[in-house]
């Protein structure tokens, strides 16, 4: 199907093809110590953070400008998702989850850019900081109430008959959690940005260019809208997940 | 009229999961329009309710993004 598409159109791209790893220098092998794509735009991430918030915030300015704004709005935003989701206590984990939520944003923004990777389409990416949630989370549950924790799946609100049913469900969608939190995330980057390149394969096709053109600005500026929704809805499910940690009890 | 009869399988297997889709669809509406019907009815709680929405249309998209990776490994990795 593919190649008959190409001949009639010369589209000589597959939409999933922005995803591949590819090392930057010369062909060959992907070691873990190879420089890649993946790793570029991991750094081009982190120092975009870094000028946002260190260099943007240097000034100090009582009337604050652009990027010192952004980066206020960002540390109060989350700042008041934890303390409203997780309770004060929650904020002792304020740094953590606001590290997840700028490399999110910021990773999200930065695939949106035209010719760039994006690193949160990777499962292998989304699945790294949502095992890393997953299990700091439960460690401080056991930390912070020793086995109380396990109340978390020993509904004590329900009646005694149906507790151990309530038990292997809730046991099911704890350890569901970390799976779905991370597929969340890169499935909703891989299909935003399979369909963009769907629709500019049409693009090739001169009776339905202007449609596909006019589809193409619709759906990134829809994918602006997702790359923020999703890491807000990461923070906000870390911030779920860190309270059920401290506050076990249903 | 040829071809191999598992490929066959492979891509009505790929589209049967659009069906998963659809039902992401019906459960991310009905969140949303569940939240508008009732902050119309008490717009001055429905601010504070925002995260509330968020999380469960994240929970009722989860299950539409599985049946999108059940399609992507069918394409490509079996």
């Amino acid at each position: 199907m593919a190649t008959e598409m190409e001949e009639a159109t010369g589209l000589t791209f597959h939409p999933m093809d922005q995803f591949i790893v590819k090392p930057l220098f010369g062909g060959g092998e992907v070691h873990w110590y190879t420089p890649t794509n993946v790793t570029l735009w991991m750094a081009v991430v982190a120092l975009a953070i870094i000028a946002l918030l260190v260099m943007g915030t240097r000034g100090r300015a009582i009337v604050p400008n652009r990027a010192q704004s952004v980066a206020e709005l960002s540390y109060g935003m989350v700042h008041k998702m934890i303390e409203d989701i997780a309770g004060k206590d929650g904020l002792k984990y304020f740094p953590y989850i606001m590290t997840l939520f700028m490399f999110i944003t910021v990773s999200n923004f930065a695939g949106l850019l035209p010719k760039a990777f994006t690193v949160t389409s990777h499962i292998a990416v989304t699945g790294v900081l949502a095992l890393a949630v997953f299990v700091s989370v439960t460690a401080i549950g056991f930390i912070k109430n020793g086995a109380h924790f396990l109340d978390l799946f020993w509904v004590r609100s329900a009646p005694l008959a149906i507790r151990p049913v309530l038990a292997v469900i809730e046991v099911i969608s704890y350890f569901v959690r970390p799976v779905s939190h991370s597929i969340r995330l890169a499935g909703n980057m891989i299909a935003g940005h399979a369909v963009i390149k769907v629709f500019a394969g049409f693009a090739a096709i001169a009776a339905v260019a202007p449609v596909s053109i006019l589809a193409v600005v619709g759906m990134y500026a829809f994918e602006i809208l997702v790359a923020f929704i999703q890491a807000y809805v990461f923070t906000i499910l870390t911030c779920v997940y860190l309270k059920d940690a401290l506050h076990p009890s249903h | 009229m040829e071809g191999n009869i598992g490929e066959l399988g492979q891509y009505i297997g790929v589209g049967l999961t659009a069906i998963g889709m659809g039902g992401a669809a019906i459960g991310v509406g009905n969140v949303a329009g569940n939240f508008l019907s009732g902050a119309l009815r008490n717009p001055s709680a429905a601010a504070g309710q925002t995260a509330t929405l968020f999380i469960g249309m994240a929970f009722a998209e989860a299950l539409g993004i599985f049946s999108f990776l059940v399609a992507l490994l069918l394409m490509f990795a079996v």
